[in-house]
């Protein structure tokens, strides 16, 4: 950043088109959705306007109001004010209003026009309300807003053509900024505004002569009583079917693939060099290739969350699930944070930042991590395949998409028991904190987003797997390949390795819940990240076994473990802390290393005593 | 504003948009965040209340109702539609229209 780049800031209600607009001046691909409250931090990006002018500029999370009443409006409040560490006051603020709907972003317009700043009105989405038949008479709203306003259509190509051109004429004039009449808004100010809010729109906005009831019509039956759960039911019962039937076919390239792969080198090398053979062989095609088969499901996962998000179904599900919620003493809105854990606790975690309740934030902090993230995928569809049969149930459901079904509810039930433990316990005298979410217009979600999205998730996976992946295999090929076996030992020559060893150490430990010592093995560095430890598995069963155990790794354990085992490491999965990011971002969050331990503890406990029961138990009813 | 609940300004044909039933068609009165359910302040209430645009004059309806006592509902507010708990809502008093 040079002295003379310009600084932008980029205000406005939630669920306006900020983002968009962010990303189409920047070419980011910052995260953008339909419902309110998508960005919760601050991103900076830097452009040059078409006379060459060195911009940059900073996303904002959306905001009602420079109040600053939850975590995330504070940031937009300190930005536009001037009181945020390390960034200086923007030049100018762009004031981002949803054309369809400008109430509550003239409101405040009217209040941020008392700080001071240069400011400019973008009225966004123009596109959506030409086509509803909405006019909007400018120069009479600029007049009465006494302020420059332009038009855009932040998701298209040249839709901020006006915008570039008029910013440059903008910086092109200098700027006084006048002093900050701004003091917090009493109620009856905010009253006053809404007033001139609506006044100015009555002056200069024509409604259509029949509104558009596309929305309100999908809602009467996504938003009924009955009807509503029951579409919500199934909405994530076709998702976790998915996850499993239709990666299927592609999943079984991949890993055909990585075997014919793994089948070449062995043939190209020749023999003598068979300690590069068994690492590329046995450490990063066993290893990581186990990993990278599970990208289809990923990719499936991912399409759905983002579909949904992208057609503004997300807030309607925390509508239906409010009460539901309430029960087990969580705030309505945590419902898109949990579900945005579905594809990663990280994101869900700082998702987390709109609910304005400390407490209701916590505990929805606390119970994340145990919603079923992507990365679990891999290991949980490792294990069905390998001991639940792929058979029909009911005529037309997969027993493996069932059996995955209920390893998301299990996560589902016990983070809903977790927070009721500790409403309970820690916070029982807590009044159930209010919940107000706007509903936003349904969106047709629009192709190069979503490919977009998926496409970045896909490479987030690829780059791990690339990475943390591969660095933890290369690590776990060397613990399991050296020391080498003596000349003339018998057994398998991993049992004279540092990884046996560390294992032996460890299974004491982990015998009462079933485990041997190659899964000891496999959660260790399954601690960097979840999918490890399938890769760890992969790599320490193809040593082991050699070639025939490097194509088969699920043949493998189905031949190893006994379905109690089996099923004890599913349990495990489903509540250990098995995620050194994820505890980081807790740790971040919360702001200070107590509930980290705490979620570390509180987790690895539930995993344990969960384990050893459902060890216990499939071993007395003598599950082998 | 009132302050008492019972007092006399609470005139009989007030209803307070809590209590009203799906499909309700009415205009907001006043805002009393006194006399609710909720854990919030009145203070704070009200301020958030007139900050989703739930302010004197504006028209609302009663789209949608939750599945658990009819809870939580989707009031449209002049042209958006906010979902709240009737909690809060009971702070909304209204005309009907
Ligand atoms: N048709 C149309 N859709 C738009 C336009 N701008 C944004 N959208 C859509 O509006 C929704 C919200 O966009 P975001 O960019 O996430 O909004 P935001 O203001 O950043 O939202 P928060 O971060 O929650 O405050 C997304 O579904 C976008 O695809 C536009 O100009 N036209
Ligand atoms: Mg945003």
């Amino acid at each position: 950043m040079t002295a003379a780049s310009l600084r932008l800031a980029l205000v406005g209600a939630p669920n306006t088109g900020k983002t968009s607009l962010f990303n189409r001046l920047t070419g980011s691909t910052q995260k953008v959705a339909n419902y309110p409250g998508v960005t919760v931090e601050r991103k900076s990006g830097g452009f040059v306007t078409p006379e060459g002018r060195s911009v940059t500029v900073l996303d904002l999370p959306g905001t009602y109001s420079l109040r600053g009443r939850s975590p995330d409006e504070e940031i937009t409040r300190d930005i536009v004010l001037g009181r945020f560490d390390g960034e200086a006051v923007p030049d100018l603020v762009l004031c981002v209003a949803d054309a369809t709907n400008l109430r509550l972003t003239l409101r405040l317009v009217l209040e941020l026009k008392r700080v001071g700043r240069p400011m400019m009105l973008v009225l966004n989405m123009i596109d959506i309300a030409k086509r509803r038949g909405v006019t909007i008479d400018l120069d009479r709203m600029s007049q009465e807003l006494g302020l420059p306003i332009v038009t855009a259509v932040a998701v298209r190509k040249g839709g901020v053509d006006e915008l570039l051109k008029r910013t440059d004429e903008f910086l092109a004039r200098s700027h006084e900024a006048a002093a900050s009449e701004w003091t917090t808004p009493t109620i009856a100010d905010l009253k006053a505004a809404q007033r001139e809010a609506d006044r100015i729109i009555a002056a200069a906005v024509t409604l259509p002569a029949k509104p558009d009831t596309l929305t309100s019509r999908i809602d009467s039956v996504v938003l009924h009583p009955v009807w509503g759960l029951l579409v919500l039911a199934v909405i994530l019962f076709v998702m976790f079917q998915a996850v499993f039937s239709w990666a299927q076919p592609a999943m079984e390239l991949l890993s055909d693939s990585f075997s014919a792969l793994g089948q070449l080198i062995h043939g190209v090398l020749p023999e003598s060099w068979s300690l590069l053979q068994s690492f590329l062989q046995n450490g990063v095609i066993s290893g990581v290739g186990s990993v990278i088969v599970f990208l289809p499901q990923i990719i499936i996962i991912f399409l759905f969350i983002l579909l949904l998000e992208d057609f503004g179904y997300m807030a309607r599900a925390a509508f239906l699930m409010d009460r539901i919620m309430g029960g087990a003493g969580l705030h309505g809105r945590a419902f898109i944070p949990l579900l945005s854990s579905f594809a990663c606790a990280i994101p869900g975690i700082m998702a987390t930042r709109v609910i304005d309740n400390p407490r209701d934030r916590l505990t929805t902090i606390l119970i994340a991590p145990l919603m079923t993230c992507s990365a679990r995928i891999p290991v949980y569809t490792l294990i069905i395949s390998a001991f639940v049969p792929a058979t029909t149930v009911w005529g037309f459901v997969n027993l493996q998409g069932l059996v995955m079904f209920g390893l998301y509810a299990a996560g589902i039930t016990s983070a809903l028991t977790v927070s009721a433990i500790a409403k309970f316990f820690l916070w029982r005298d807590h009044a159930p904190a209010p919940f107000m979410l706007e509903l936003p217009d349904y969106k047709v979600p629009r192709l190069r987003s979503i490919a977009l999205g998926v496409f970045t998730r896909a490479k987030m996976f690829l780059y791990r797997a690339g990475t943390t992946i591969l660095s933890m295999m290369v690590l776990i090929w060397f613990l399991a390949s050296f020391p080498q076996a003596p000349a003339g030992a018998d057994g398998p020559a991993i049992n004279y390795s540092f990884a046996a060893m560390i294992g032996h150490a460890l299974e004491p430990l982990l015998r009462p819940i079933g485990f041997n010592w190659q899964i000891a093995v496999a959660l260790i560095p399954g601690m960097a990240a979840r999918e490890v430890a399938v890769a760890a598995l992969g790599t320490v069963y193809s040593i082991e076994g050699g070639k025939e155990a490097a194509d088969a790794i699920g043949q493998v354990l189905a031949q190893k473990w006994t379905l109690a085992t089996a099923l004890s490491l599913l349990v495990w999965y489903i509540f250990a802390p098995q995620c050194a990011s994820t505890l980081a971002v807790i740790r971040r969050e919360t702001g200070g290393a107590k509930w980290m331990v705490v979620t570390f503890v509180y987790m690895l406990a539930l995993a344990y005593v969960a384990s050893f029961l459902t060890f216990n138990l499939a071993q007395a009813l003598g599950l082998h | 504003m009132t302050g008492d609940p019972n007092s006399t300004q609470d005139n009989l044909q007030d209803i307070r948009l809590g209590r009203a039933d799906r499909g309700f068609v009415g205009k907001i009165i006043r805002l009393d965040a006194l006399v609710t359910g909720s854990s919030l302040s009145p203070q704070e209430l009200e301020q958030r209340l007139v900050e989703m645009g739930f302010v004197e004059g504006a028209r609302v309806e009663i789209l949608h109702e939750g599945t658990i006592r009819r809870d939580p509902i989707a009031v449209r507010v002049d042209n958006i539609t906010i979902a709240l708990r009737r909690s809060e809502a009971m702070s909304v008093i209204v005309e009907r229209l």
